[in-house]
């Protein structure tokens, strides 16, 4: 019985249309369809899928959206020097973007990609996806691998001149997009990603990121406001001694969000830092869902996750730490927590350390509650509006995630959006 | 300015009456002071009157000029002239006291159809007040009263008071905590803010304070009634003899 469980989808899955591309690229397609196959789609039995239903993420019927890229809204990122690639319903539209070039680092297209030899790309390519299929798998991960459309292939050899802002646009009613970007840095390298807008009725997205000794990177991430989306993405990451890789995430609504990020510290004093705000009101489900790898001394890893859920949403959070032998003076630091504007709101958390080295300084801490009655009275004793105050309060519990943005710049238009939502929703 | 009639409160979440029957009234320009043994509903009064949660009232009534105080939204009491200095001031981690204070004020003129603050003026306005205060410019970048000591936070409440320049001000307890010499600069700023259209409610266990903030008239309260009136030399009285003799004498 297990058996069939497991390998759900199967008969779809082997006679799935992998999309055309050239040599290497192929292969590699094949081959995820292949893990694909053996591991079976998500289903409600699995562990890993306990707080979230994956059904509408795997329903081989496609999930219909209205076209949304509200013109009402400032676009994210607006002020921010950046080199803008947009993709239209998961492919890439090069009249509506910028100059690659004008990045500082290479830049190749997925679609493009498989008649050339990139040697890097071949490396990269389904390869951390797969090295994060252990211990857990992660289906959706290996569905993108082999079906992917488009995306980017980044070489940063040095230090970008700007950010590399990736821009989804939903225009067709029904679409699924598939997009999957490879980024390797080389060692000294740094590069931000900015990722934004609503991609698509059912987008699942895969980036792997390789971080080269000494490399540093900074992802940045605003997920669309429109009702019907749902989501799977998946960061997978590698990083080689005292790299940096920071990735940042701020979700507001949607009715299906999974995140997951997959980073392995395998250099000695290497720093990965997982961040992620989240609002929601009404049909909202957002899962967390990050499992990190120590695997080299004295490397930190920093989880911060802040949800804000009205109406009925939901939160989920599962956060693991693996320690491994011999990853001595690591510290893992965990904190997942949700402000529950209502009792129709809910939150579900399950953090996880696992430890096999003696000299480690791990914690983790989750927790939900309301409001603040007392602030709340003490800020409107001052004079200042219940629905301002609680925007106040709201605010000042999303700070600590949003302080993990490292450009002040940029932190600003993240918290310039989320004014923006919490005037819209919080009357 | 401020009229308090036959007010009975009770405890919204069981039968349990807290204020039974207070009158009282202080005109403009006067300064009130109330004490009274521990647990006879001083900070009861003080936070019904500024619309905190979790109180009924059953009976009377709360004016400021005229205006039925009662039927009002904590914020719109405050913009309506009303503050009160809280015995136990509240930490709120996250939000900066500038922002704070930038925003109660800017809020409170914006309800009244005042023009905003400007930043700048602000930023001017809050660091003069501040430093004559002893606020350090550190402690205003904090956020609200988070890691400010007790003596800080009740600082940090005039500070506020003098930012929001209220014509109806009570102070719980607002001594408590305090060194001499912040008690001297609290009394100063009190007094500093004191003029024809401004009236304070001071509750307070100390005659200590109001040889500093010398009231015009003294009340005290005892089991949810006001039980006695009279001027600053019945604070004297309680300092030298306590409660006793006014409570034997009033029932
Ligand atoms: N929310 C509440 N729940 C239960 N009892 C309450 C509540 N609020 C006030 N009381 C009770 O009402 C009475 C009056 O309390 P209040 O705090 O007003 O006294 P006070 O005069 O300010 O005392 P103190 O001098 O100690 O500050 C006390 O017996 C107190 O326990
Ligand atoms: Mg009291």
């Amino acid at each position: 019985m297990a058996q069939t469980a497991v390998k759900a989808g199967g008969e779809r899955l082997a006679t799935l249309a992998l999309p055309e591309s050239g040599a290497w690229l192929a292969a590699a397609r094949k081959a995820a369809q292949a893990r694909l196959l053996a591991m079976g789609l998500p289903g409600r039995r699995d562990e890993y899928w306990k707080y979230t239903n994956p059904t509408s993420l795997t329903d081989a019927a496609v999930t219909s959206a209205a076209a949304f890229d509200d013109p009402s809204e400032a676009p994210a990122f607006d002020a921010i020097d950046r080199v803008t690639l947009v993709f239209t319903d998961g492919v890439f539209d090069a009249d509506a973007s910028d100059d690659p070039a004008a990045a500082g680092v290479e830049i190749t297209r997925l679609a493009e990609a498989g008649a050339r030899d990139l040697h890097w790309a071949r490396d990269l390519y389904g390869v951390l996806e797969t090295r994060g299929q252990t211990p857990v798998a992660r289906p959706l991960a290996a569905l993108n691998s082999a079906l992917a459309t488009d995306g980017v292939l980044i070489h940063a050899t040095g230090r970008a001149t700007k950010p590399v802002s990736l821009v989804y646009r939903h225009r067709s009613e029904t679409s699924d997009a598939n997009l999957h970007h490879c980024i390797k840095l080389d060692a000294g390298a740094e590069m931000t990603i900015l990722e934004s807008g609503p991609g698509a009725a059912r987008f699942n997205t895969v980036m792997e990121v390789e971080v080269a000794d000494g490399a540093a990177f900074h992802h940045i991430r605003t997920q669309g406001r429109d009702h019907d989306r749902r989501v799977a993405t998946h960061i997978f990451a590698r990083l080689g001694a005292e790299s940096r890789f920071k990735t940042f995430t701020l979700t507001a609504n949607g009715v299906l969000t999974r995140n997951e990020a997959v980073v392995e510290l395998t250099g000695d004093d290497a720093q990965a830092h997982i961040a992620g705000a989240a609002m929601g009101d009404g049909g909202f489900h957002h899962d967390d869902t990050v499992f990190i790898t120590h695997d080299a001394e004295r490397c930190e890893s920093r989880q911060v996750f802040k949800k804000v859920l009205k109406g009925g949403a939901v939160g989920v959070f599962q956060g693991k730490i693996l320690v491994k032998p011999g990853a001595q003076k690591t510290d893992g630091y965990q904190i997942s927590q949700s402000l529950l504007l209502d009792d129709d709101s809910q939150f579900l958390a399950k953090p996880e350390l696992e430890i096999y080295a003696d000299d480690v300084k791990c914690s983790h801490g989750s927790t939900s509650g309301a409001i603040d009655e007392t602030a709340l009275f003490y800020l409107r004793s001052r004079g200042v509006p219940e629905k301002t105050a609680q925007a106040l309060l709201v605010q000042a519990f999303l700070a600590e995630a949003i302080e993990e943005i490292e450009d002040a710049a940029i932190a600003e238009d993240v918290r310039g959006r989320l004014d923006a939502w919490l005037a819209r929703r919080m009357g | 300015m401020l009229e308090i009639k036959n007010l009975h409160v009770k405890l919204e979440e069981e039968d349990k009456a807290i204020l039974k029957g207070v009158n009282l009234t202080v005109e403009a320009g006067k300064v009130h002071a109330i004490m009274g043994p521990n647990g006879s509903g001083k900070s009861t009064l003080s936070y019904v009157l500024s619309g905190r949660e979790g109180y009924e009232v059953t009976e009377g009534s709360a004016t400021l000029d005229g205006q039925d105080l009662l039927a009002l939204e904590p914020e719109e009491r405050a913009a309506a002239g009303l503050f009160l200095a809280f015995q136990y001031p509240v930490e709120i981690p996250g939000v900066g006291n500038m922002t704070f204070l930038r925003t109660a004020v800017n809020a409170q003129r914006k309800a009244r159809g005042e023009e905003e603050m400007s930043s700048a003026e602000f930023l001017k306005v809050v660091r003069e007040k501040a430093k004559t205060l002893k606020i350090d410019a550190e402690m205003l970048k904090r956020p609200v009263n988070v890691g400010f000591s007790g003596g800080e936070k009740k600082r940090n409440e005039i500070l506020q008071m003098a930012m929001l320049e209220p014509k109806m001000c009570i102070l719980d307890e607002t001594d408590s905590g305090l060194d001499v010499d912040a008690m001297k600069l609290v009394s100063d700023g009190v007094n500093a803010l004191r003029s024809e259209g401004r009236s304070f409610l001071v509750i307070t266990h100390y005659q200590r304070l109001l040889d500093h903030i010398v009231p015009d008239v003294v009340h005290i309260m005892a089991n949810g009634r006001i039980i006695r009136t009279g001027g600053p030399e019945l604070a004297l009285e309680v300092e030298k003899n306590g409660y006793a003799d006014i409570l034997a004498e009033a029932v």
